[in-house]
Parts: C-alpha cells; sequence; structure tokens
C-alpha cells in the first residue's frame, strides 16, 4: 500500500508541474502582458518601462523557473490589477468557492442517489426513462444557460431568490443547482449500474428470502455496497466542480475563486490567475489521489494492477 | 472548439431572447426608492478607488463623485466654474494662479487648503509615484503653496489644456492623509471632499456610497440627493438585466442596444440612451510598409470612404444618440470643426469609379482589424464588398490589435476613442496623426499643425491650427471619420437620470420622481 501511494504522489506531483507549466505559457502566449496592462492609449515607453518593471522581457523558462520557485516559497506575488499581495486576496476568496463546491457536492448526491436507486430498481420501467432523460439533460445543458433559466424562473418570474451577490444563504440556492446538477448524472448512473449489480447478487435474494421488507433490503443491503465507488467519484467530482465554479460564481456575481478567476482574466492579472490555476489544479490533484487511495484501500485488486 | 464556441453564444442568445421574453411580463417593481438607494451595477471593478490608479470608467465616475477638482465643467454649457478654485488666472504661457475655496473639510474632518493642492499635484506628478494615465498628470511641473488659499501651478510645457484636466482626472486629496496613507490607503479607506463619501468597500465586489451631509454650499456640483448609493460589480451582462427585471437594481449603463429595445418594454423601466465623446473612426496604413500598397493611392482611400454607407448604419445599427462625423474629433471638443473639410458622401457608384481610376476596377483583398461593435465592422465590411474590396475580418483584444498597428501589420482599422473623456482635440487628433506609435500616416506638416495647436494658449492660433490639420486629413483621406458611439443606460422609472456626452454618472444631481 505504501509503495502504491508513493508512485500516485509522484504521479500527481509531475500533473501538478505539468499543469503549471501548461498554464503559464498558455497565458504568456495569450497576448503581451506588457501591452494589456499598459491599456488604451498608452505611450510605447509606457509599455516598455511595464515590460521592465514586471520581468516580461527576460526569457520564458527564466520567467517560469522564477515564479515557480518564489510559489513554492509561498510568495505569490502581487496582483497587477488591486495592487495587493495575491495570497490573501486568493484565500480570502477560497472559503466561498469551498462552501458552493461542497453545497453542489450535496446537492448532486441527494438528487442522484433517490434517482439512480429509483432506476436501478425499476429497471427499464418509465421511471428508469425518465432518469435517464434528465441525467442526458444535465449533462447536454450548459451550466451557464441552466443558471439563467433559474434566474428567471426564480428571480424574474417567482421573485423568491435574489438574482447575484453572496451575502446571505438564499445567494447559495441558484449556483448550488445550476452546478450540482451538472454533476449529479455521473452519479446517478454509477449508482445506478452498482445497485442493479448488486440486487441481482446473492445476499440480496437471501435478504429477500427471509422476508425482510423491500425498503431494507433496498436502502440497508443492497445500496450501502452499490454506494462505495461514489466516494471515490465525489473526490474527483469535487475538483471538477471547483473548477466549473468560475462560469456559475460570475453569472451570480459570487465572491469567491472562480469569480475572481474571471476578474483576473478579464485584467490581465497574471499573478492572480496563475496562482487560481495552479492552486485549483493542486486540489483537483489531491482530490484525485485521495480517490485513488481510498479505491485503492476499498479494493485491494487496484494496488497490484 | 470554433463549433462548440459558437454553440454557446448561441444558447446564450437565446437565453436572451428568453430573458427578452420574460422583460414584458415582469412584474411589480422593488426599486430602491423606499430605501432612498440608488442600486448601480456594473461590470467592471477598478483597480484601485484612488482615481490616480486607475483608468476604467467606474474609476472615474466614483472618481467625480467621491472627490472634487479645482475646477468643474458644466456638462450642458462647456462653462468652467471654480469648484475648490474660486477663481484662476493665468499668467504667462506656462503659469496659472489659484484663489482657492475656504471652509471646505474632507469627509474625515481635514480642512482643505493650499497644501492638498500642493501636495497631491506635486505627488502625482512625480513619474517615481507611478500615476497610472501618466498622460493626465505628466504636463504638471510643480504647484506652489502662495498662501494658505493662493496656488501658484506650473506646467512643464505650453499647456493650453491644463483647465480641462483639472476640470476632469486630477482630484483633489486630503495632504494630511493622503501623505501618511498614500495611494494604497486611499484605496483601503478612500477620503475625499465630493457630494458622496465612501462608507463600505470590498475591493472587486461592491462600493457603498453615503450622502456627505456636510458637502460645501457653494459647489457647481450641488449636494447630493439621495441618501445612498449601492454599486455592486457583476461582470455578466445577462445578470445585470436580470437585477433590473427583478426590481433589484435601479442603474446600468453600457447596454447593448438589442436589450436595450427590449427593455424599453418593461413598465417599470426606462431607457436613456446619450451620444459619447467616443467617436469610431477607420484608420487607413499608408505607411511605407502597409500591407495593403494600393492604401496608399489616394483614390482608393476616397473609394473607401464614398462606399461606406454611414447614415445608413447610425440609422440601423448604431442607433440613437449617435451621429455621423466628417473630421476625426467629437463635435464639443475645443478645436474640433469640420469646416472646409472634404465630405465623402454614401456614393458606390462614385466609389467603383474612383477604383478602376486606381487600376482596382475589380478591387483588391485587404484585412480588417476590430475589437469592439463586431456588428458595426460587419456592415462595414459589406459596404466595402459592394464596390469590390474583400475585406477579411480580424476581430481581437484592443492590446492584440494595437500590436498589429504598431507592428505594420494592420491596413484597415476600426478603431474608436474616447479622448478620456477630455474636451478638447490635443487629447483626441495628436494620439493618430502627432507622429506617435499608433500614427499610420506620418504626416509631417499635420504633425507641425498639431504641434502648433497643442503648444499655444491663444485660442485662436489653436482653432485655426487644429482647423488646417483636419482639413487636410480629411481632403487627403488619410482616416474615415465613421459616427460618435452612443451608450444606452437602463434605469429604474423612478429615478430622475440624465446621460451625458462624457459618460460621467453624475449621481449627486439624481432624485426619486
Amino acid at each position: 500500500m505504501g509503495g502504491y501511494i508513493l508512485k500516485r504522489l509522484g504521479l500527481a506531483v509531475a500533473v501538478a508541474l505539468a499543469v503549471s507549466m501548461i498554464a503559464f505559457l498558455l497565458l504568456r502566449l495569450s497576448g503581451d502582458p506588457a501591452i494589456a496592462i499598459a491599456g488604451e492609449g498608452a505611450r510605447q515607453a509606457d509599455i516598455e518601462l511595464i515590460r521592465k518593471t514586471y520581468g516580461f522581457d527576460r526569457p520564458l523558462p527564466i520567467q517560469y523557473v522564477d515564479w515557480l520557485g518564489k510559489t513554492l516559497r509561498g510568495d505569490l506575488g502581487e496582483s497587477i490589477y488591486f495592487k495587493t499581495p495575491a495570497a490573501p486576496l486568493i484565500f480570502a476568496k477560497l472559503g466561498t468557492t469551498m462552501l458552493l463546491g461542497l453545497l453542489s457536492l450535496a446537492f448532486a448526491l441527494a438528487v442522484s442517489i433517490p434517482l439512480g436507486v429509483l432506476a436501478a430498481v425499476y429497471r427499464n420501467s418509465w421511471i428508469d426513462r425518465l432518469c435517464l432523460a434528465l441525467a442526458v439533460l444535465g449533462q447536454a445543458l450548459p451550466n451557464f444557460f441552466f443558471a439563467l433559466l433559474l434566474i428567471m424562473l426564480f428571480s424574474i418570474s417567482l421573485r423568491w431568490l435574489p438574482v447575484s451577490g453572496s451575502d446571505t444563504w438564499q445567494h447559495f440556492v441558484m449556483p448550488t443547482i445550476a452546478l450540482g446538477y451538472y454533476a449529479a448524472p455521473a452519479f446517478m448512473r454509477l449508482i445506478r449500474a452498482g445497485m442493479i449489480e448488486v440486487l441481482e447478487a446473492d445476499y440480496i435474494r437471501t435478504a429477500r428470502a427471509k422476508g425482510l421488507p423491500a425498503s431494507q433490503v433496498i436502502f440497508k443491503h443492497a445500496l450501502r455496497n452499490a454506494v462505495v465507488p461514489v466516494v471515490a467519484l465525489a473526490a474527483v467530482q469535487l475538483g471538477f466542480l471547483l473548477g466549473g465554479s468560475v462560469v456559475i460564481e460570475t453569472i451570480f456575481a459570487l465572491d469567491g475563486l472562480g469569480y475572481l478567476a474571471y476578474q483576473s482574466i478579464t485584467y490581465k492579472d497574471f499573478p492572480v490567475m496563475q496562482n487560481i490555476v495552479l492552486l485549483l489544479s493542486v486540489i483537483y490533484v489531491v482530490l484525485t489521489l485521495a480517490s485513488d487511495v481510498a479505491n485503492a484501500w476499498l479494493d485491494p485488486r487496484i494496488r497490484v494492477a | 472548439m470554433n463549433s462548440c464556441k459558437r454553440g454557446h453564444t448561441g444558447l446564450k442568445l437565446v437565453a436572451g431572447a428568453l430573458l427578452a421574453g420574460l422583460l414584458v411580463a415582469s412584474g411589480p417593481v422593488l426599486a430602491g426608492k423606499r430605501d432612498d438607494t440608488i442600486r448601480f451595477a456594473y461590470d467592471q471593478a477598478p483597480e484601485s478607488v484612488d482615481p490616480f490608479f486607475n483608468n476604467v470608467r467606474i474609476g472615474v465616475i466614483i472618481g467625480a463623485n467621491v472627490w472634487d477638482t479645482l475646477v468643474y465643467r458644466d456638462p450642458t454649457t462647456n462653462e468652467y466654474k471654480g469648484n475648490l478654485a474660486r477663481s484662476w488666472k493665468q499668467i504667462d504661457d506656462k503659469t496659472i494662479e489659484f484663489d482657492l475655496r475656504e471652509g471646505v473639510k474632507f469627509h474625515n474632518g481635514e480642512e482643505f487648503d493650499a497644501d492638498s493642492v500642493v501636495y497631491t499635484l506635486n505627488f502625482v506628478a512625480d513619474p517615481a509615484n507611478k500615476v497610472t494615465t501618466q498622460a493626465n498628470v505628466n504636463w504638471i511641473d510643480k504647484a506652489t503653496k502662495l498662501g494658505k488659499y493662493k496656488v501658484r501651478l506650473t506646467t512643464k510645457e505650453v499647456f493650453p489644456a491644463a483647465i480641462e484636466y483639472l476640470a476632469g482626472p486630477v482630484v483633489i486629496h486630503p495632504a494630511k492623509y493622503y501623505a501618511e496613507v498614500g495611494p494604497k490607503g486611499q484605496n483601503t479607506k478612500p477620503v475625499g471632499s465630493g457630494p458622496y463619501r465612501v462608507s463600505n468597500y470590498v475591493p472587486g465586489k461592491s462600493i457603498t456610497l453615503e450622502r456627505n451631509p456636510n458637502y460645501f454650499k457653494d459647489s457647481p456640483k450641488g449636494a447630493s440627493k439621495i441618501n445612498k448609493v449601492e454599486i455592486r460589480f457583476i461582470p455578466d451582462r445577462q445578470t445585470q438585466m436580470a437585477e433590473m427585471l427583478s426590481g433589484n437594481g435601479d442603474l446600468i449603463m453600457f447596454v447593448p442596444k438589442d436589450q436595450a429595445d427590449q427593455a424599453a418594454k418593461v413598465p417599470h423601466l426606462q431607457v436613456v440612451s446619450g451620444e459619447t465623446m467616443r467617436i469610431a473612426f477607420m484608420q487607413l496604413n499608408t505607411l511605407e510598409n502597409t500591407p495593403t500598397p494600393a492604401l496608399k493611392d489616394p483614390r482608393v482611400r476616397k473609394a473607401i470612404a464614398h462606399a461606406i454607407d454611414r447614415e445608413s448604419i447610425v440609422k440601423n445599427i448604431v442607433g440613437a444618440g449617435s451621429r455621423v462625423l466628417h473630421t476625426q474629433c467629437f463635435p464639443s471638443q475645443f478645436g474640433c470643426t469640420d469646416q472646409g473639410a472634404a465630405r465623402y458622401n454614401y456614393d458606390p457608384a462614385l466609389a467603383k469609379k474612383l477604383l478602376a481610376e486606381a487600376g482596382f476596377a475589380n478591387g483588391f483583398d485587404t484585412e480588417i482589424f476590430a475589437y469592439r461593435e463586431r456588428n458595426q465592422t460587419e456592415a462595414i465590411i459589406n459596404n466595402l464588398q459592394q464596390v469590390g474590396i474583400k475585406a477579411k475580418l480580424n476581430f481581437s483584444q484592443y492590446a492584440a490589435m494595437r500590436d498589429a498597428i504598431r507592428g505594420g501589420k494592420a491596413s484597415l482599422t476600426h478603431q474608436t476613442w474616447g479622448s478620456f473623456s477630455v474636451n478638447d482635440v490635443s487629447a483626441s487628433v495628436p494620439v493618430w496623426f502627432g507622429g506617435e506609435a499608433d500614427d499610420v500616416t506620418r504626416d509631417k506638416e499635420v504633425q507641425d499643425l498639431l504641434k502648433k495647436g497643442n503648444n499655444s494658449v491663444d485660442p485662436n492660433v489653436r482653432k485655426q491650427a487644429y482647423q488646417q490639420a483636419l482639413k487636410r486629413v480629411a481632403d487627403n483621406a488619410w482616416s474615415v471619420p465613421l459616427w460618435s458611439l452612443p451608450v444606452y443606460y437602463v434605469a429604474s422609472k423612478e429615478l430622475n437620470f440624465t446621460a451625458y456626452p462624457d459618460e460621467m454618472v453624475r449621481l449627486w444631481e439624481m432624485t426619486w420622481k
């Protein structure tokens, strides 16, 4: 187990490094940061000054190594746009994004577990097909579009919820639904498949033969086994939800990391942008690693594979 | 990837259409009249609230509402009135003396006097302090205190637009506070002397302004009437519109024309459109290394000017609040005139004839760069196509476009310019024809005329020099002046709101109906 964890850890570090390198390169290739920072109407001399001040005139590999070195020492640099240290700016927003991610995950599970169970129990019936249709819709509907539909219904027509902001719990309702709904189908399909497999197992047949009520068979005996792979998937999905919050937070003006990422892209705030990409990718890598370890712990066959 | 992007754009359009569908059906008014608070949503957050350290429109708006300037320009008459200065006198070409107002206090109780003016102007004039838009301050040589309420300002060169700048971006900070906390402190806890004071500021999220109850009564701005203003930074335009529809917003600006047209049908909303100082024009690269050498022929340039149906584009696409321009400046700017300058009316037959005379009877291929108002560029491309000029659209970010212009890679550019809301031609024409990096004509005679206009304080000398420069540019068709750009505001019907060409949202003037 120890060797397996070490191997996965090494791979995780390599992935995080590769992501940081690609993010750095892509951001630099998207245009000359000095011109972007200088803004409309800047003179050539101003642009040259900015290039020199921020070190954009040095070769790219040197800029990358310099940035990575500082980041590893905990120095995230200063926001070019907000002119404040990047670290407090980023970490102040992390809480909102984590909360949104966890709420969305909870929402996705709350929707997908009952639907997945229903679809498995009533396999190939209209209920199964309805669940499938909901899953397909969830996957097919872009979350920004779904978010706008929610706004139209709950804020404009019914006037139940505020359109945007992040001050009260009401502000989190629509973002949670919009983000969570997109993650639900993967869970639903996994639970359905797991349940179908488990429901055909011998011990379930035995439980039924003992005369246990159907609800006890399904929820106590079947679901507990079928839900195991979901735990591993949940870790990965949480990482995905954190990344996906860029669009949702921007639409709902939710003051989190995703919103900050959008702002830093708009304002060409390279230090903030790079660090958010790095932070989110590290979180994602850590969650994937946790999921791998959890899987290996639950299923010893994986450790030797 | 492209098709995916197209799909998303399509979906956004559908969402916009659905939103529009709900516009008429939306219900009762809930706007801020009942708690005397204007809720103003804006897409971009300022990098700093200190007006010297941002270059975004909302920063300028907050600056004018929270701070004061020495001089105030009446937006209706364009007349300069004393604000923090009671009066001023031009001593010589480079010196102005100001008599300051007594009894004015900053929001923290600090008294306004010559020290505030001297400290602020000398601080911002020092390049080491890195004011964001250097053009706003780099003309200042120094400010000297002559008495508790008297200040002398000297400019580095002859700078006739000094009063215009002192009525715009050059606000006055409290000397003691600014010396103590600097631009960073002014951003964290902003202190001005204006009609509104900042009561809460969360960078990137929102800023709350409250009425300054001690605002000096002689200010030409006048005291604010509405108690509170909440400015929230909401990047998504659909969300901004949803806030207006749900009754939780009182004001948004820069609304696209199609959405504004729909919003006009909503009972609790009003749409106000106004002309702005931002002008659109077509840059024609006639330099030696131009990618389209045909542009060096004046007949080709004139053909392009005759090919574009500006009247029709203004009427059908640009919309209310816009007008066709014949010279490359905004008409209210000092020195801007189209008197005597050549005019190029829409005449595709003449355009074709001119092209044939220049040896391009079958037209030619070229590229057009653009960075905003894509539908307008597409209309221009369509017009050019009709006379045989096949222009491929290169739509990019402003920074990338400017890179192409300065690198000599752009032939035609659909350019716009807002002059930083400075009501003087010196903030506009010299940028494009003064020999700097964005000048793709490099005509020595025009450059000399502009220099003459920029370096004189005699209004008649200036007017004449600018007129000759603008006439020479127009007669040679070195650029195609297009139109002024309007801005659409959507506001609660309960709000009395006036739009001005300088795109300044004068919150202090607003009242509830």
